[in-house]
């Protein structure tokens, strides 16, 4: 049960001691694979009976499985991509040896934090491994030194650090009502001792507690009004790090969310939680939709649509009924893998190109035809197009909110999305589409005739991300009985 | 310890982490800042050992004394390298002046006895009375962070909001399990570590730590 934490932290001594190098430039996509085996592996074990481990530290029950599994897919993904798009950027001279290495010790220790967090069995190192991802990624955000990426850096730590610091108060407070009710000192922060107990909690101060941590988890899962942080970070960020930030580290906060729901339904009754996350959720798709419509920017165009993810996500946890939580966790699963493939696409054209606008983008389909197939698929992906496994999701969250009577918020969320869709297609139409620009224009482009090459290791990613999120769309099966186990976890009503 | 002499002992530690709270929005020299910070860490970890005196604990005196050497030693001491590194020692002028900061502060400070009203109620307790204290150096902690305009007057707000959160752990429930404190002490100090390296790149890269220049990203 270690093991998924244990790999990527290995892998990241690895990096310590021998740097970036070919013999070495695989080693973090190896742990990835290890610890999406291991995390399959507890999925299977751990179906019936939550397992614990390092005397009850770490717990583990399907929830937690299914965020590994999560953390190992796309962890996987982003790791494939880095030798050459690391390569790309040494060849250019935009990074050098002692950056790589720091590269390479950094992602895997984001990578082991994340696994630490749905793995520890207190709120409170959970609250510390949430915290420490900020910290690791603190440098991969500012990699560049530039004006633009101390900007963001230094926007990322503050607003992320406050965020959290305030979950960090909810935290204290629950201890607070944990001790009051008589919980043995041990249990007072377990999560599961915690709603085993909820019941005995004080209510006046749970809610305070409860909001807090909502604010504070929702801050760091890129939830409005705390998302200020989110596109300036991806940004400024090398693309296979976006991916992580972006497909997992967002859910991992929100799986902290879903842990302090369970705790929050039962303390408090469902109402409570249920209007937090209904605001947190509209609030963000408004957002999204409102910075969405004239974005001239491609990365930042994908980042606010990692907030209208986060912001569909937060809507069906509102709901909260067994096919809404279950079509989350899916829904979790399916935008990790597209938006890892857009961002490590993004990447690719961003490093040809030189600039992460969308002017200076145009006729990427005769180009770059592999490129711009995968950035377009991922967004039609991203739309919850069939057969890609987001429309299944979508249409369950849906489908749940009519029958649980929050059709109304279901049909607002339902209009901004019509319009973030209009906003990403037109994006998505002048970068592929458009004029090819006049030879020689396009900076950094290397052949003559404008194409881009993309090397073979950094096309593979992008299509297994492809496959995989099309594949859960249409035989989910195998997932199924793991993705109600997980919804029941996570505190479903029937 | 009786309760003649730890009620008064308890309030006066309270007194001095709160008044060092608000004196950091009266004082526009960084350094004069880094000393009230310093200030306040000492309140806190004298808070933290009346408390344990009251109980009996030597765990928890031992918790003041690490909290002590954190909050009143390390901290403040990372914070005046930077500050000699940088040779900046005046705010520039904040977004909302003195008398004003510190009126909003006394309002701060109701909105803070009202909020801490269902903590209080739960346990009458001396220490617990006190809750409304630390809340209010929250709120003002969020204040400095979101009106003033130097990098280091930023991480004070934070560390202001961090002490804040560590003393209503302790006055609510004696602190919370060690792990968890020792993970929030390493994962605060690392940020301090992180935010200190930005404000060195930041002043490479804009001539200063004037965070008005922080201007290149937005929609």
């Amino acid at each position: 049960m270690i093991s998924p934490v244990l790999f990527p932290l290995l892998a990241a001594c690895g990096y310590a001691v021998f740097g970036w190098r070919a013999a070495t430039a695989w080693l973090g996509a190896l742990a990835a694979a290890g610890q999406l085996g291991a995390a399959v592996t507890l999925a299977v074990a751990t179906t019936g009976q939550p397992r614990t481990a390092l005397s009850g530290l770490l717990r583990a029950d399907a929830l937690s499985a299914f965020m590994l599994i999560v953390i190992g897919v796309v962890a996987l993904l982003a790791m494939l991509a880095s030798p050459s798009y690391l390569a790309a950027d040494l060849a250019a001279r935009r990074t050098g040896p002692r950056a790589t290495r720091r590269y390479g010790i950094l992602t895997q220790a984001f990578v082991a934090a994340m696994a630490l967090a749905v793995l520890a069995a207190s709120l409170g190192v959970l609250w510390v491994a949430v915290e420490a991802t900020t910290i690791l990624t603190a440098f991969l955000v500012g990699s560049r030194r530039t004006r633009q990426a101390v900007e963001a850096a230094w926007k990322y730590v503050v607003i992320c650090s406050v965020g959290i610091a305030l979950a960090l108060l909810g935290i204290v407070l629950t201890h607070y009502a944990a001790s009051h009710a008589g919980l043995p000192p041990a249990g007072r922060l377990d999560w599961a001792v915690l709603a085993r107990d909820a019941a005995d909690l004080d209510p006046g101060v749970m809610r305070i507690a409860v909001a807090l941590l909502v604010l504070g988890f929702g801050t760091k899962a890129g939830l409005a009004p705390m998302h200020a942080w989110l596109p300036d970070a991806y940004g400024q960020t090398p693309a296979p790090v976006s991916a992580l930030m972006s497909g997992v580290l967002l859910s991992v906060a929100f799986y902290a969310i879903l842990r302090v729901k369970v705790i929050a339904d039962i303390a408090l009754g469902p109402g409570f939680i249920r209007t937090l996350l209904l605001i947190a959720a509209l609030a963000s798709l408004a957002v999204s939709a409102a910075l969405l419509l004239a974005q001239r920017d491609y990365i930042r165009m994908l980042a606010y649509s990692s907030i209208e993810h986060m912001g569909l996500v937060a809507l069906g946890a509102a709901i909260g009924t067994r096919l809404a939580m279950a079509a989350v966790l899916l829904h979790v699963l399916g935008h990790g893998l597209g938006k890892s493939v857009l961002f490590l696409s993004s990447g690719h054209i961003q490093q040809a190109v030189g600039s992460s606008k969308i002017s200076a983008v145009t006729g990427l389909a005769s180009r770059a035809p592999l490129l711009a197939g995968a950035f377009g698929l991922g967004l039609l992906a991203l739309l919850g197009m069939p057969p890609f496994s987001l429309f299944a999701s979508e249409i369950g969250i849906a489908r749940a909110g009519f029958t649980a009577g929050l059709g109304w918020a279901v049909a607002v969320a339902l209009a901004l999305t019509l319009v973030i869709g209009a906003g990403l297609l037109s994006g998505g139409r002048r970068m592929l589409l458009g004029p090819l620009p006049p030879g020689g224009t396009v900076p950094l482009a290397p052949p003559a005739d404008g194409a881009i090459r993309l090397a073979r290791s950094a096309a593979v990613p992008l299509v297994a991300g492809l496959l995989a999120c099309a594949a859960l769309g249409v035989a989910g099966g195998p997932l199924r009985h793991l993705l109600e186990t997980a919804a029941t976890m996570a505190g479903a009503t029937p | 310890m009786s309760d003649s002499v730890y009620m008064p002992l308890l309030d006066l530690a309270c007194g001095a982490f709160l008044l060092a709270g608000v004196l950091v929005l009266w004082r526009r020299d960084l350094a004069a800042i880094v000393r009230l910070f310093a200030l306040q860490g000492a309140a806190l970890a004298a808070l933290v050992i009346v408390l344990a005196a009251h109980e009996g604990s030597a765990g928890l005196a031992a918790a003041g004394v690490a909290v002590g050497g954190l909050r009143a030693g390390l901290l403040p001491h990372l914070m005046r390298r930077a500050l000699v590194a940088g040779g900046e020692g005046q705010e520039s002028r904040p977004l909302v002046n003195v008398a004003t900061s510190l009126l909003v502060a006394a309002v701060l400070a109701m909105v803070a006895y009202d909020a801490s009203q269902p903590l209080v109620r739960l346990t009458p307790t001396p220490a617990t009375q006190a809750v409304p204290v630390a809340l209010t150096v929250l709120l003002v902690g969020f204040f400095v962070l979101v009106t003033r305009r130097r990098a280091l007057s930023q991480v004070v707000g934070f560390l202001l909001m961090d002490n804040a959160i560590t003393a209503t752990a302790f006055l609510t429930a004696g602190g919370v399990p060690l792990v968890v404190e020792l993970g929030v002490s390493l994962d605060v100090l690392l940020a301090v570590l992180v935010l200190q390296v930005l404000t060195l790149r930041m002043r490479a890269a804009f001539g200063g730590t004037d965070l008005d220049e922080l201007r290149e990203l937005r929609d």
